[in-house]
């Protein structure tokens, strides 16, 4: 029998006309983690006929101001052509309302933390930060598809993987290490949440 | 809130189809959209040329976030439409429950007719929108999903050509 969690934010779209599995995925963290840098990265490694476009709506400095938008046709799966709609959140503070109104109807979370040391308390405020706004809609971020990925690995001032892991993993999520600015790592982590994602959808 | 997929069988979404060709006909609109207030796209009908209609219903679904945010600030519960004027092309939003019918118009109609015609329109589209709630309730408590059986294979093939 099919039956998502109760609590469960599982709102995949399934259309039969179109043959269809529309899902979506959302980049949560701290601001100038690499939420953006991750969706460019996919956006610009993905040919063509995959993808749309890559809506950025982003200040003047590049600071995303409400969110980053693209659409991924990963493949075809029991004649269903699947799609995950990937979104960023605008990682600075102030920009909470925003980044509340994305969580809306998630299907997946990635949380993109960053690795550098001075920014540690960032990534545990933004992961309480997200652990509530989750709450807000009634979703749980234990029973979500979740994937923590270690940002930055390359910058010299790192916390080691292990501790990071420690401070930040929630529930014996995926971690994923990962320079984004070079693309090392980002696929995995779209992998990671995409596989748990469609793994819902068959869940009794 | 459902928790279920939202599942939108054929005949379901073919008699969405047909609401929107009536509108866009009665509208004199170039595009008209239905889209979930989550960003996803449920049907397009109109005049799409080179027209990203998923790009524009995660921003029709954005813009009516926000706004609906404004709204909650100053004690409203939402703001039931939104339009914006352009020079040429012009888009009208209502939101109806948890759907928004997007409507793309030029000069060959006005906003006056547009939202006349989107009001006449949005009880038949409730309608047929709790239908498909309906549908996947159902769907969900009986296990007719065609997914409930796919294998991890099948989920890995997806990935090995990224």
């Amino acid at each position: 029998m099919f039956r998502t969690q109760p609590t469960q934010a599982s709102m995949t779209f399934i259309n039969y006309a179109s043959r269809e599995i529309n899902c979506k995925i959302v980049y949560y963290g701290p601001g100038l983690c690499g939420k953006t840098t991750n969706l460019q990265h996919i956006y610009d490694s993905t040919a063509a006929q995959s993808k749309g476009k890559l809506i950025s709506l982003a200040t003047e400095t590049d600071r995303t101001l409400f969110f980053d938008f693209m659409p991924l046709e990963l493949g075809t799966v029991r004649g269903f052509k699947t799609r995950f709609h990937l979104y960023t959140v605008p990682g600075q503070v102030f920009y909470e309302a925003s980044r509340k109104l994305i969580l809306k109807g998630v299907d997946g979370v990635v949380f993109v933390a960053d690795s550098q040391e001075e920014r540690m308390d960032a990534n545990i405020e933004s992961l309480y930060n997200l652990e509530e706004n989750l709450r807000a809609y009634g979703y749980e971020l234990m029973k979500l598809p979740y994937v923590l990925q270690l940002n930055k690995r390359d910058l010299p001032n790192v916390v080691a993987s292990a501790d990071l892991s420690a401070e930040l993993q929630r529930k014996g999520e995926p971690v994923v290490e990962a320079i984004a600015s070079n693309g090392v790592g980002v696929f995995d982590t779209l992998k990671a949440v995409a596989k748990q994602v469609l793994t819902e959808l068959r869940k009794s | 809130m459902a928790n279920s997929p939202i599942l939108i069988r054929e005949q379901r979404y073919h008699q969405i189809k047909a609401l929107l060709a009536r509108l866009r006909l009665d509208a004199s609109a170039r595009l008209v959209v239905l889209v979930d207030k989550d960003g996803q796209q449920i049907a397009v009908h109109g005049e799409l040329g080179e027209l990203d209609t998923t790009s524009l219903a995660s921003l029709a679904a954005g813009n009516v976030a926000a706004t609906g945010g404004m709204a909650k600030l100053i004690g409203e519960r939402e703001f039931p439409t939104l339009s914006h004027e352009g020079e040429r092309e012009s888009i009208h939003i209502s939101v109806i429950g948890r759907v928004l019918l997007l409507v793309v118009f030029d000069d060959r109609s006005s906003l006056g007719l547009v939202k006349l015609r989107s009001k006449q329109v949005a009880q038949e589209l409730a309608q047929a929108f709790a239908e498909v709630e309906r549908d996947s309730q159902l769907s969900a408590a009986d296990g007719s999903l065609p997914f409930g059986e796919i294998t991890d294979e099948e989920i890995d093939s997806l990935f090995s050509q990224p």
